[in-house]
């Protein structure tokens, strides 16, 4: 689905990608000549320097490119999990897998998006993606 | 033909100052004595410097800041700032400005006192807002996906980073400068404290005083310099990205570019290199590194390091006064491979000597695998 939306017609575009995620929605900047889709969210394309860009909401999927555990001491929260994904839509991020041990997230793995909103402060983390 | 800059300047004065523990000065405290080291190293005097070249993560203005330590009114000041590298870097324009003109002597110096100021990274970044949401270590993290990345796709193994880290210590034990100089088997670092995998506490560099300071004159005047001087063959700059998100491939940085740079200016290729110097932050850069600059093919770097192979008595010397891991490291890197190539190239480095040494590779490495510049030096049989 593409969108673009009045609402946002004078927000930047991490606004707007805040925005989005208030909405419980991930989306990012998609260029109208090249097609691709980029985060971070910029006016500009830097896969091909357009400035002609829509919104576009994402599948939340995505597959682990690379992953590391943060060691931490039990006392201070224990062990966690920093990973990159790259979104199936193309564009890749860093983000956490939750929903297992941070030792056992491996490259490959299929992830789905999920929406953290601690009062408005919103980031997206990921949880394994079960197959049905 | 020759580029206009292959050879237009040489080094003529280095120095070092305060590295390990300098207890009691400050970062600018440190890049003075350095400077002074320096000055002696050439013959010349504070006022005859009228360029400088500086770069730091204590000061907003480093430029202005240093030049006013040192009670210098510089006709030229860069402040050229592309992390750890940009030392490196400044070695490009440094060349530049002396061939216009616009000044006669260049310094190129740093100073800090990261390791008695309390160990904490000194930092004026920005906060990167699309990774704080996940608490990464900066920068280990990034490094830590970007050697993930490395054994997934080539089966690189920590044994192998861990041998990175035993060479560094093997060269350290022969610098008496070097700040860790005790025994380092492959198993110490394996099984030292993992931070984030799979970089554990020996994977990482030290965590040091130090300052150094280079000076550069045109190669016209060169030879009025006590020192053997060493001239600046090529050096290449280049960078793909800021944070670790939007490195394009983590098994891939941009030395790919720089190198092809460095060597083009240089008129010169790999088979032509004696000593090489990489910014090794962390085990895995060292790996990717010799890659990149095409030492080895991509994915073999592991192979290529392990067994001593890079280690005193190896087959190509790399990091050889023990590198960021063993020797200094003090928040930036980049000028302490810059004067270990030069004095290399003096051949003024004793037992770690590589005799008959007449080019040598600097490879400079900022932020996290973001901006990297290659150098190639040589003495006058290359020029
Ligand atoms: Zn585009």
């Amino acid at each position: 689905m593409t969108e673009t939306s009045t609402q946002h017609k004078n927000a930047g575009p991490d606004l707007t990608y805040q925005q989005y995620l208030q909405k419980d929605t991930l989306a990012l900047p998609k260029c109208i000549e090249c097609s691709k889709l980029h985060f971070y969210p910029r006016i500009v394309c830097p896969h091909c320097g357009s400035f002609n860009l829509e919104w576009k909401i994402l599948s939340g999927k995505g597959e682990v490119y690379s992953t590391t555990t943060i060691r931490r001491k039990p006392e201070r929260g224990g062990n966690y999990n920093v990973c990159l994904v790259t979104l199936d839509e193309g564009p890749r991020m860093m983000s956490r897998v939750d929903g297992i041990a941070a030792e056992d997230v491996e490259i490959g793995d299929k992830l789905i998006a999920r929406i953290i909103n601690n009062d408005g402060d919103c980031h997206v983390i990921f949880t394994p993606l079960q197959e049905v | 033909m020759a580029h206009i800059l292959r050879g237009s300047s040489a080094i003529v004065g280095v120095g070092l100052a305060g590295c390990g523990e300098a207890h009691g000065r400050m970062p600018l405290d440190i890049l003075a004595e350095a400077t002074h080291n320096a000055l002696d190293d050439a013959g010349l005097k504070l006022s005859d410097i009228d360029g400088i070249f500086t770069g730091s993560s204590y000061h907003f203005m480093p430029g202005l800041s240093t030049a006013e330590y040192l009670g210098i009114k510089p006709r030229y000041t860069d402040t050229t700032m592309v992390g750890g590298s940009s030392f490196v870097a400044h070695t490009l324009n440094a060349a530049m400005a002396l061939k216009t003109g616009l000044c006669d002597v260049a310094l190129i110096c740093y100073g800090s006192n990261q390791r008695t100021a309390g160990g904490k990274l000194a930092t004026m970044s920005e906060q990167q807002i699309y990774e704080a949401p996940y608490k990464p270590r900066y920068p280990i993290s990034s490094y830590a996906l970007a050697a993930a990345r490395h054994m997934y796709e080539y089966g690189t193994t920590r044994e192998q980073l861990a041998d990175v880290a035993v060479a560094a210590r093997q060269w350290a034990k022969l610098n008496p400068n070097a700040f860790a100089r005790g025994d380092l088997s492959r198993e110490d670092v394996l099984n030292s404290r993992m931070i984030s995998d799979p970089i554990s506490l020996l994977d990482c560099c030290l965590v040091t005083d130090g300052g150094g300071a280079v000076i550069m004159v045109s190669s016209e005047r060169a030879k009025d310099f006590p020192k053997k001087p060493v001239y600046l063959l090529g050096t290449g700059t280049a960078q793909w990205h800021r944070q670790i998100t939007q490195m394009p491939d983590l098994t891939t940085t941009a030395a790919v570019d720089s190198g092809k740079r460095a060597f083009a200016m240089a008129g010169l290729t790999k088979d032509d290199v004696d000593v090489v110097e990489l910014y090794d932050a962390f085990t895995i850069n060292t790996i990717l590194f010799l890659e990149d600059l095409g030492f080895c093919t991509k994915g073999e770097g592991g192979a290529f390091v392990a067994d001593g192979n890079i280690a005193p008595g190896g087959s190509l010397p790399v990091n050889t006064n023990g590198g960021g891991l063993s020797c200094v490291h003090p928040g930036m890197y980049g000028i302490f491979i810059l004067i270990e190539a030069i004095q290399q190239l003096r051949g003024e480095c004793g037992d770690r000597q590589i005799a008959g040494s007449e080019v040598a590779l600097v490879n400079g490495n900022g932020g996290v695998l973001s901006s990297q510049v290659t150098s190639i030096l040589g003495t006058e049989a290359v020029l």
